[in-house]
């Protein structure tokens, strides 16, 4: 019993890193830009893609086609925000979601004209072995997704608290107007923030193929709703916040579908979203933000 | 907060609209076909086609429409149909579907309006079952090559299948489980959103209880799930010697390389839509010694007549599905010489009569419009489909 809970939680940790990977994409976006990115989903999907030309297609050897693919991705968080994103930067917020929505289904539908909406298989780059501790399996994948999330949290953490370029991605984040007037470059800074969320969800979509060993144009779409729900539980704008989101998410998800139902599973996740919201509109560690009149 | 709240709702009623796709419409009219039916060239018999053709069922549709396609090629090539006293060349237009009711239903449309004389589909259950009552209000004859649910053919005496039912399969493969493999704790992991899926699994559980077995755990997925780790745990946890998993070849190759992962190495036994799990994993030792339920084995002796003719053409092994295109056309055919005439209700009428021997075996047909026909089993073994004999174990 002991061991079958124990692997159950660890799935929902693999599950919920990968999540936390994505989610700081978008909690990353809202906090600097006030926007929901909802193309961030499919940048996954690009990342996978990528992955999959360069080493399916093209042959390279593995690591040169990790380092092309999350530089891919970064390019193209950048050119997004540039192009639909910075346009439409004094529009109205419903205006900037349909735009993002609209760039979801565009990335979608270019993926799925290049590459046809058969699944393709793809054999993982990762070939750890599974462990065994006390009776209880790990496999491979996990271990290198739960590390690798965790030196990328780390790396993320450090960066923001400890440069320069962090501290204007917070003072950008706090106040815009008042960061343009103490000098920072707020387009920049802006750049800077798609280009590291979507490095991350290059990351999180290499980590995702390598698990499931499959392709589909839509295989973003699910994972990028389920973190930014994770988001939203961790407290939009908070880049802690979307770690524990995503973890937490993970870990309901997982044991609501081993103890309670597999049916009901996402029914739970979405019901704990609404009571979290209903006790801490917030979300868990969001802040409240004082309107300025 | 609640901007957050209204955001993700709007975002979520988008997402769920996404499923939308249309097909090109049919742009002839009834006259015109009508018409062409009657040209120079001779007498024509459209067979429209249905079945995926794109999407995560596509090797489903693409192997049935090239199975059928290279039946109506050879009984053309062999100088067409003679139906009393006219020959007819067959003639084949297939449409994809998708595997979506909405598509299936559009697509049925513009074969309608192109004027077909029999409708080879659905290829798969759900997309079927939109199309039946359609069928029958139009009286056409319908031969499903592989729709499984029940509900394919029920209350529309036009409509016929080539392929076992669901609860067929589930029967078989309980029977098989206990009886055969001498198995008593069983795992199950079915598709909780799909019919084919939860059918299979229910006529199973029901038979697996009544022949004094256990089923010690069932775990629902829904479509679209890629991760099975939970549910897998799970059944790694109980105290199953073996896991059914009645689902499609995608599904299963998830779950398979998961099991893998899990380091478990219970048994598997499938149903019929494993057939083409193997070119879906990426590493072949994850579905070793796995057996399904298959009408159809390429490498079987007996059809190396149609295999050899379906690899010159399209450069492919044939799966179950292309012998099902393929034996259905000839099934019409047997259908068009005994009714004598191309009138949909003769056709119908002769449906009842005919014996074919075909790739899947010999088959006749019941007033309902069920198959009679014996069950296979295949066995992945060194990375190839290989048969499963029962006897011989």
């Amino acid at each position: 019993m002991f061991a079958s809970i124990m692997e159950q939680l660890i799935n929902g940790l693999r599950t919920g890193s990968i999540y936390a990977l994505i989610a700081i994409g978008y909690t990353m976006v809202y906090g600097i830009a006030k926007m929901i990115n909802f193309a961030h989903g499919d940048v996954i999907m690009v990342g996978a893609y990528a992955l999959y030309v360069c080493i399916g297609v093209y042959k390279l050897p593995v690591l040169p086609s990790v380092i092309i693919t999350c530089i891919f991705c970064s390019v193209l968080g950048v050119v997004l925000e540039k192009v639909a994103y910075k346009p439409l930067r004094n529009a109205p917020p419903l205006a900037v979601l349909i735009t993002a929505i609209g760039m979801s289904y565009l990335l979608q539908s270019a993926s799925l004209l290049i590459f046809g909406a058969t699944p393709i298989p793809f054999s993982s780059i990762i070939n750890v072995k599974s462990i065994v501790v006390g009776g209880i399996t790990i496999s491979g994948i996990t271990i290198v997704t739960l590390i690798v999330t965790i030196i990328a949290m780390i790396i993320l953490t450090l960066f923001i608290n400890k440069t320069k370029a962090g501290a204007s991605m917070r003072a950008v984040s706090e106040d815009r107007g008042a960061a343009e007037l103490v000098g920072i470059n707020v387009n920049k800074t802006i750049s800077m923030t798609f280009a590291i969320g979507s490095f991350l969800a290059a990351i999180a979509g290499i980590l995702f193929i390598c698990q499931y060993e499959s392709l589909k144009p839509t295989l973003g779409a699910l994972p990028g709703i389920k973190a930014f729900v994770a988001a939203v539980l961790g407290g939009i704008g908070s880049i802690p916040g979307a770690m524990v989101g995503g973890v937490i998410l993970g870990i309901i998800e997982s044991l609501s579908k081993a103890y309670i139902s597999t049916q009901l599973s996402d029914a739970i996740v979405f019901g704990v979203l609404v009571v979290v919201l209903l006790v801490k509109p917030t979300g868990l560690l969001g802040k409240i933000k004082k309107e300025k009149v | 907060m609640k901007k957050f709240l209204s955001l993700l709702m709007a975002a979520t009623m988008c997402f769920s609209l996404a499923a939308c796709g249309g097909s090109s419409d049919g742009e002839q009219t009834q006259e015109q076909t009508t018409e062409t039916t009657e040209t120079a060239e001779g007498n024509v018999f459209k067979i429209g086609g249905l079945g995926p053709l794109t999407g995560g069922s596509a090797s489903y549709g693409t192997s049935v429409k090239n199975g059928a396609e290279l039946a109506v090629n050879e009984i053309n090539a062999a100088g067409g149909v003679k139906v009393g006293d006219t020959t007819y060349t067959l003639e084949l237009n297939f449409l994809d579907d998708e595997a979506k009711e909405a598509t299936a239903v559009t697509a049925y449309n513009s074969l309608m309006d192109d004027g077909i004389n029999a409708l080879l589909g659905n290829v798969t259950s759900g997309a079927c079952i939109a199309v039946k009552d359609l069928a029958a209000q139009d009286g056409i004859l319908q031969i499903t090559p592989s729709g499984s649910a029940i509900a394919c053919i029920t209350d529309a005496p036009n409509a016929f299948r080539l392929c076992f039912t669901d609860p067929l399969q589930g029967k078989t493969m309980a029977d098989f489980a206990v009886n055969k493999l001498g198995k008593t704790n069983i795992a199950v992991i079915f598709n909780n959103s799909d019919d084919y899926s939860t059918g299979v699994k229910t006529a199973f559980v029901e038979e697996v209880t009544a022949l004094g077995g256990n089923i010690v755990a069932e775990e629902a997925f829904n479509e679209g799930d890629v991760d099975f780790s939970t549910q897998l745990t799970s059944i790694k946890n109980s105290s199953a010697e073996i896991i059914f998993a009645p689902v499609y070849y995608e599904a299963a190759a998830y779950i398979a390389k998961q099991a893998n992962d899990l380091g478990m190495t219970l048994p598997f036994i499938g149903s019929d839509g494993w057939d083409g799990v193997l070119a879906q994993v990426t590493d072949p030792a994850v579905v070793e010694g796995a057996i399904f339920l298959s009408p159809f084995l390429a490498t079987d002796p007996e059809v190396k007549e149609f295999t050899d003719a379906y690899q010159a053409a399209y450069n492919a092994v044939p799966d179950q599905f292309a012998a099902d295109g393929y034996d259905t056309v000839y099934v019409m055919k047997a259908a068009m010489e005994q009714a004598g005439s191309i009138e949909s209700e003769a056709l119908i009428a002769a449906m009842t009569e005919i014996e074919v021997a075909g790739t899947t075996g010999t088959v006749k047909f019941t007033a309902d419009g069920e198959p009679n026909k014996a069950a296979k089993f295949v066995q992945i073994k060194n990375g190839e489909y290989v048969a499963y004999h029962v006897d011989e174990q």
